[in-house]
């Protein structure tokens, strides 16, 4: 679904990312991980065109992502949730999530000018997506309330039914469960599995090993900004050159 | 004829480039566009103006004076109204826009303290020798404040490339938080580039009122126009980029002056700030147009 | 009664629609801050619509509608065109890109022999009437507040809250951008084009950096969470300097020092719904005790 190919990414005189390769399959749970400053979070600006790739080239259901804008890519079928929770503060969950679906709002300027009956009905099932939305991540009680107003936790889980609202073929999670408490991870593991079974495809980048290997179907390993391993859990776990990138670092997972 | 354009545009460029040292210390320390550097200037001029008038103070040290009154009238607009923003963590513009505010103030008070018209030195205070090399004519006027300009200059190079200060000064310049955590005393920095900044454009302001002989509430609204051009030319928060953008300003300037025409003067400072946005936004030496927390 | 009514109007009709034009300007200027941009070019806009709107019926036999249409679609086009590059620049480099600009059309139109240079324009044609501000006003009101419930307003809330986290969720951001800048620019040239009408004389100096600073100042003093902050904003700034007559000549340190106040006490300005709510609860709480 997403590929990879020989992607490299250089700043000024750092290379960040070297030779690259790997792919994202239909249907499944991709994970990435490597060491902090490994270059995942770079994997996910290259393939959400807010970078654009040093050299090889990035393909979405054979599409080249090459100079898409990333609203484009956006419409394409990638959406995805960061590292840093980026929701928008001084606004309703509602609101959050109804941003998300911003580019299947179909009403013209006419539309929206004159209060029309199209106009209308659009934002009234677009307000009841939203609020579906949020009952998957269970924050539809709190609809109404500025997202500001979220703890730690609920925050990405509202990044991350803003997400869904884009309608994606293929869900980007840059550290999903950081700073959570182990139930609610449990919680969004479990909802990311649902997610799957509804039909979209799950790439995520993450620390916690346990979360990661219990949830992913393939893995790809990253490290210094080469791929030194990729596949299934299994293998993965029991790779010496992964184990041995790892050792260096101290995992408190 | 050339040549004595160019010592015209060294005056000039090296006024602006001191004024424009200021403007953009306080964006590279603070994080802030200070709009009120104009009216701190104006108000230098008008002290030096007001010492050497009303209590016959020689030149020189009305220049100190000025710097002074100037520095303090900056550190307290920082207290005032910079520092409860910085503690509230308020958004870039914010702080911006209450400068101007700052600005419009102090230009009014002084326009209803000293008038609004063109105020001149007292006779015979300002100095008239000029010197004949070949066929340059050169002023004392000019020779001092290319000279004041430039020791000026060197002195905030040789403090931020050689002193512990200018290191800790550098080092807020990246990172405010990082610097804190490293034991710098930034708060006190802060208040400390303030003054300093605000001393700069006031000496800016004595040179220039010297220069033109006529100081007046709103010299520092072109001024400031220019400052602007200078440090986006330069790449904000460059010490370096200041200098040499109010060089180039100020040769650009004279020479439009004088083969194209004056009507465009003003325009010129603004033109190359166009040019410079479009082309390369970071000016000459900027790197970094995202500042990190 | 009548009698009464006449010398007031007489007097005060020029204030009254000072309020209309400096609500419009204020609105103008709200446009592109709702979206995260702070202009300060819209007073050059509304120069260069008053300017083309008093040419138009100076030199033209051309109805006054015409005139305003061409007073809003100038400022407009001139707005699509620098704003294509400017809007890439973020918020800082943009406020000084457009004072730029500013500057640079006022120093044109300075030298520009069909302005009528540093004299202006003299003797444009009285047409501007109570209805047609009352009028423009409305239709500004109306449209702006259609645009903020629809998705074009969630876009620029979007954009000014997290431009990026806009971009990746479908937004895009240029567009909408250029959209704010080109329809503050509109509304502030149609200001412009009515003010031009009642004024009788306008000139290069009408539409300088203090006058964008005007603007932004009864934006921001009004607050500019929603549409009836930067309206009340205008008003009340737009009757101080009537009520503050004898202080005239430190009338713009006053505004200075409102700018400062409100900045630092009063961040979202005196029209807040939030902190007027809090208000209230608070004193149901209280009352309940």
């Amino acid at each position: 679904m997403l590929k990879f190919n020989q992607i490299s990414k250089n700043f000024g005189g750092l290379q960040v990312l070297s030779d690259v390769n790997f792919s994202v399959p239909q249907g499944g749970i991709f994970g990435l991980i490597g060491p902090n400053g490994a270059g995942k979070t770079t994997v996910f600006n290259l393939a959400t065109g807010l970078l654009r790739a040093s050299g090889g080239s990035i393909d979405f259901n054979g599409q080249d992502l090459g100079s898409i804008p990333p609203h484009r890519i956006t419409e394409l079928g990638i959406a995805r949730t960061f590292q840093n929770i980026r929701i928008f503060k001084e606004m309703t969950l509602l609101e959050n999530v109804v941003v998300g679906m911003h580019d299947h709002l179909d009403y013209g300027f006419s539309g929206l000018l004159f209060n029309l009956p199209s106009f209308r009905r659009i934002e009234a099932a677009a307000r009841e997506r939203a609020l579906e939305l949020l009952s998957w991540v269970k924050l539809d009680h709190k609809a109404a309330m500025l997202a500001d107003s979220l703890s730690y936790g609920e925050q990405r889980r509202l990044e991350f039914a803003r997400a869904l609202a884009t309608k994606p073929k293929l869900l980007l999670l840059d550290e999903p469960v950081a700073g959570m408490n182990p139930a609610e991870k449990t919680e969004l593991m479990v909802e990311i599995m649902n997610i799957k079974q509804r039909g979209f495809s799950v790439f995520l980048i993450e620390h916690d090993m346990r979360f990661v290997m219990g949830l992913c179907d393939r893995v790809a390993v990253l490290n210094f900004g080469r791929i030194i391993a990729e596949g299934p859990p299994d293998e993965i776990k029991n790779n010496p050159e992964v184990i041995e990138a790892y050792l260096g670092k101290e995992e408190d997972e | 004829m050339l040549e004595q354009q160019l010592i015209n545009a060294l005056s000039l460029g090296s006024v602006y480039a001191l004024f424009a040292l200021g403007f953009t210390l306080i964006f590279g320390v603070l994080g802030v566009i200070n709009l009120s550097h104009g009216a701190i200037f104006m108000l230098g001029s008008y002290s030096a103006l007001l010492l050497v008038d009303k209590l016959a103070m020689p030149l020189w040290l009305a220049l100190l004076a000025a710097m002074l009154v100037a520095g303090t009238i900056g550190l307290v607009v920082d207290y005032l109204i910079l520092k409860p923003l910085r503690a509230r963590n308020a958004p870039h513009l914010i702080p911006m826009i209450a400068t101007i505010g700052v600005a419009i103030m102090l230009t009014n008070l002084a326009q209803g303290l000293f008038g609004a018209e063109n105020k001149r030195f007292p006779f015979g205070t300002i100095p008239e020798q000029s010197f004949n090399i070949g066929h340059l004519h050169l002023t004392e006027l000019q020779i001092a404040i290319v000279g004041i300009s430039v020791l000026l200059m060197l002195v905030l190079l040789v403090v931020m490339r050689r002193t512990q200060l200018g290191r800790a000064l550098r080092a807020i310049a990246e990172s405010p938080k990082a610097a804190y955590l490293l034991g710098i005393n930034v708060e006190g920095l802060f208040y400390l580039t303030s003054f300093a900044a605000a001393a700069l454009g006031g000496a800016a302001g004595v040179l220039v009122g010297l220069s033109f002989n006529a100081i007046s509430p709103f010299m520092g609204q072109p001024m400031l126009h220019k400052g602007i051009a200078v440090i986006i030319l330069g790449g904000m928060g460059d010490i370096r980029g200041a200098m040499i953008g109010g060089l180039f300003l100020g040769f650009a300037e004279v020479l439009t002056v004088a083969y194209i025409s004056s009507d465009f003067r003003d325009a010129v400072a603004f033109g190359l700030l166009f040019l410079i946005l479009l082309v390369k936004p970071s000016g000459m030496f900027g790197k970094v147009l995202e500042r990190k927390a | 009664m009548l009698e009464w009514w006449e010398g007031f109007w007489a007097t005060y009709s020029a204030v009254v629609y000072g309020i209309g034009v400096n609500a419009m300007l204020a609105l103008s200027i709200y446009v592109t801050l709702s979206c995260g941009l702070l202009s300060l070019a819209n007073a050059a806009f509304m120069g260069i619509g008053a300017y083309a709107a008093a040419m138009i019926s100076m030199n033209s036999g051309l109805p006054f509608p015409l005139a305003l249409a061409a007073g809003a679609v100038l400022p407009a086009l001139v707005a699509l065109i620098i704003g294509i590059p400017t809007l890439r620049l973020s918020g800082v480099y943009l406020a000084m890109a457009t004072l730029g600009f500013g500057e640079v059309v006022r120093v044109i139109v300075l030298n520009m022999e069909i302005t009528g240079g540093p004299m202006g324009l003299n003797g444009i044609p009285l047409k501007t009437e109570f209805w047609h501000i009352a009028l423009l006003l409305a239709a500004t009101l109306y449209l702006l507040a259609r645009v903020r419930r629809s998705k074009i307003g969630r876009a620029f809330e979007a954009i000014k809250a997290d431009e990026v986290a806009a971009r990746l969720m479908g937004v895009n951001v240029p567009a909408y951008k250029l959209f704010a800048f080109v329809l503050g620019a509109a509304i502030a040239g149609v200001a412009g084009g009515l003010n031009a009408h009642y004024t009788f004389t306008i000139g290069p100096n009408n539409y300088a950096f203090e006058n964008a600073v005007d603007i932004l100042t009864m934006a921001v003093f009004g607050g500019v969470s929603n549409l009836i902050g930067p309206t009340i904003g205008a008003t009340i700034l737009t009757l101080l300097p009537e009520v503050l007559r004898q202080f005239k000549e430190f009338r713009l340190a006053l505004n200075g020092l409102i700018l400062i106040v409100v900045v630092l006490y009063l961040p979202n300005g005196i029209w807040d719904p939030r902190r007027i709510h809090a208000f209230w609860q608070r004193r149901k709480a209280g009352k309940d005790q």
